[in-house]
């Protein structure tokens, strides 16, 4: 369990995380989504006790971070996979955190198959690792206390899609067990996939939040028809949002169901009837950050 | 993979954690001193360039200087190079290399870090200067062996003990360079700059201005620290004046530099 509570970050005049306040629940696995330079980071490394927030606080597992006794069996903590020292092993990094933490060194092999580091691998020095490989080792720094929460910035970067998947059920598995994960991401896919709950944030704000349900439902549906241009103005006239977007295809908010009996009566032929889903995420990824985002929003 | 996912309750059993000792830290930094290639080369550093030393001493040093007096302050000066070297990499790495990230998540009381990278220095220096001394007398005995001539052990208990705390103080400027910059570069180049660059500067001060020449003694930490490799025991003024400069050279930038460190964002 993770409760994040109005934390604030102000750098001088700039203010990086303003009032962020969520809850990463037990069970679950929480994306934390935002584009670059969001305070996606920033928030993390605050709810470890890395960066001291100007004002606002966070506890995991029921206590401020800097009051666990012994944090890494408690907190897994992945904030940047080329932190490491680049040269040590890889074998080493793993020793030296189940030393610190206190758990039995048979654990660095235990947690070196489970990532699919091989032996030879482990024996190479980090500045001859990939990205990926660096990931796969931070992912098993965190792990190796066998705690009950994750907190992990960015992990998917740099992992081929074998890798991705493999860190899926990871995660997956590992909420399914009671654990909490909360996982940072700039990429809305990546994220879909394996999150229950999303926490949007744009300019260190938090601009949505909610079940992956809630949001997906809040991003509408979409339908076709040969008589695109009739079936906007039915939708509209019922009372609900509705435009045709340049693949003429309608979206509006309101539910498929909805849409259905609308064309009905309205006798006009769907070809196409389904909840916006993932592109209607996307949309609204782009749109509730579109103040933030450097390119402003496409489309 | 969708919302339907149910909320299970915790599988594992809440267990109570116990707060890392300091041993524990100790022993985590320790090895982390000696775990890398660069780390273990510099170890290693000690013992070859003491050999180097006194290889040079035996091989060019003339028949008569051939002492132990000789061999020690060879070897003493590649110490005060690789002392504090070593030193500033046990900091300045968690920042060049960002394992801080790592370190003071495992550990939030970075006050207990800092205070474990100190004593694991100092304890490489206490152990490393005899050693090196030892290295030092071996080379007295094969020296004046090889040349024939009786080994002069004219080093006194006494001026062993002052080298060994010169040294330590020299290391604790190396910790403390790196505490207070964070950098790696910057702290060696910071060590330079206090060993050779300031001293002349202080001496150029004393030699031009009436009302330094007093002051030098109780402010250059240099030159106070000079008198622990002369021959002979400080007086009890020249003690004071180490006190004085070392309080102004040392202990008041670590304390700064260590208030810095607590508050500091890791990133």
């Amino acid at each position: 369990m993770i409760t994040v509570e109005s934390l604030t970050k102000k750098y001088g005049g700039f203010t990086a995380v303003d009032d962020v306040s969520f809850t990463a629940p037990p069970g679950r696995v929480t994306g934390f989504l935002g584009p670059n330079g969001a305070g996606k980071s920033t928030t993390m490394r605050m709810m470890v006790g890395l960066t001291p927030p100007t004002s606002g606080g966070a506890l995991v597992a029921g206590r401020r971070f800097a009051d666990l006794p012994n944090p890494g069996r408690e907190v897994g903590v992945l904030l940047d996979a080329s932190a490491q020292h680049a040269g040590r092993t890889g074998r080493e990094v793993l020793t030296l955190a189940a030393r610190s933490m206190g758990v039995p060194t048979r654990r660095v092999g235990e947690l070196l198959e489970r990532v699919s580091l091989t032996e030879k691998e482990s024996r190479r020095r980090v500045r001859h690792y990939s990205l990926g490989m660096r990931q796969r080792l931070g992912i098993a720094t965190a792990l190796i206390g066998d705690p009950q929460v994750l907190v992990l910035d960015e992990p998917a970067n740099g992992l081929d899609p074998a890798g991705i998947r493999w860190m899926r059920d990871l995660l997956r598995g590992y909420a399914d067990e009671g654990g909490t994960v909360l996982l940072s991401s700039h990429l809305l896919h990546e994220i879909e996939v394996v999150a229950d709950d999303l926490v949007v944030i744009g300019n260190g704000r938090i601009v949505a939040s909610g079940t992956k349900a809630e949001l997906l439902a809040a991003a509408g549906t979409v339908a076709r028809s040969p008589r695109t241009e009739e079936l906007a103005r039915a939708l509209t006239s019922a009372g609900h949002e509705a435009a045709v977007s340049p693949d003429g295809a309608v979206r509006t908010d309101a539910d498929a169901a909805l849409v259905g009996m609308v064309a009905l009566h309205a006798g006009i032929p769907l070809t196409e009837l389904k909840t916006a889903d993932g592109a209607g995420l996307e949309e609204m990824f782009l749109e509730l950050t579109a103040s933030t985002q450097r390119e402003g929003v496409a489309a | 993979m969708t919302a339907l996912t149910v909320t299970r309750p915790a599988a594992q059993v809440a267990t109570v954690h116990k707060r890392a000792s300091f041993g524990r830290i100790l022993g985590v930094e320790l090895r982390k001193m000696f775990d890398t290639r660069s780390g273990a080369w510099l170890m290693a550093s000690i013992v070859i360039l003491s050999v180097l030393a006194t290889s040079a001493v035996v091989l060019w040093a003339p028949e008569d200087e051939l002492t132990y007096e000789m061999f020690a302050s060879a070897i003493g000066i590649p110490m005060t190079v690789v002392l504090p070297v070593i030193a500033i990499l046990s900091v300045t790495s968690e920042w060049s290399q960002r394992t801080g990230l790592t370190t003071f998540t495992h550990f939030p009381s970075r006050g207990r870090v800092m205070l474990a990278k100190a004593v694991c220095a100092v304890g490489v220096g206490v152990v490393a200067i005899p050693v090196a001394a030892a290295v030092g007398a071996l080379g007295n005995v094969v020296g004046t062996a090889i040349a024939g001539t009786d080994p002069v052990w004219n080093v006194s208990a006494a001026e062993l003990g002052n080298i060994v705390l010169a040294n330590v103080l020299g290391l604790i400027v190396g910790f403390m360079l790196g505490v207070v910059t964070r950098s790696s570069a910057a702290a060696v180049v910071a060590y330079f700059v206090y060993t050779l660059v300031l001293p002349p500067l202080s001496s150029l001060l004393a030699s031009t201005q009436e009302g330094f020449r007093d002051a030098q003694a109780w402010v250059d930490f240099t030159f106070a620290q000079s008198r622990l490799f002369e021959d002979g025991t400080l007086t009890g003024q020249e003690w004071a004046q180490l006190g004085t400069s070392t309080l102004l050279w040392l202990v008041l930038p670590l304390a700064v530099g260590t208030a810095l460190v607590m508050r500091s964002e890791v990133k």
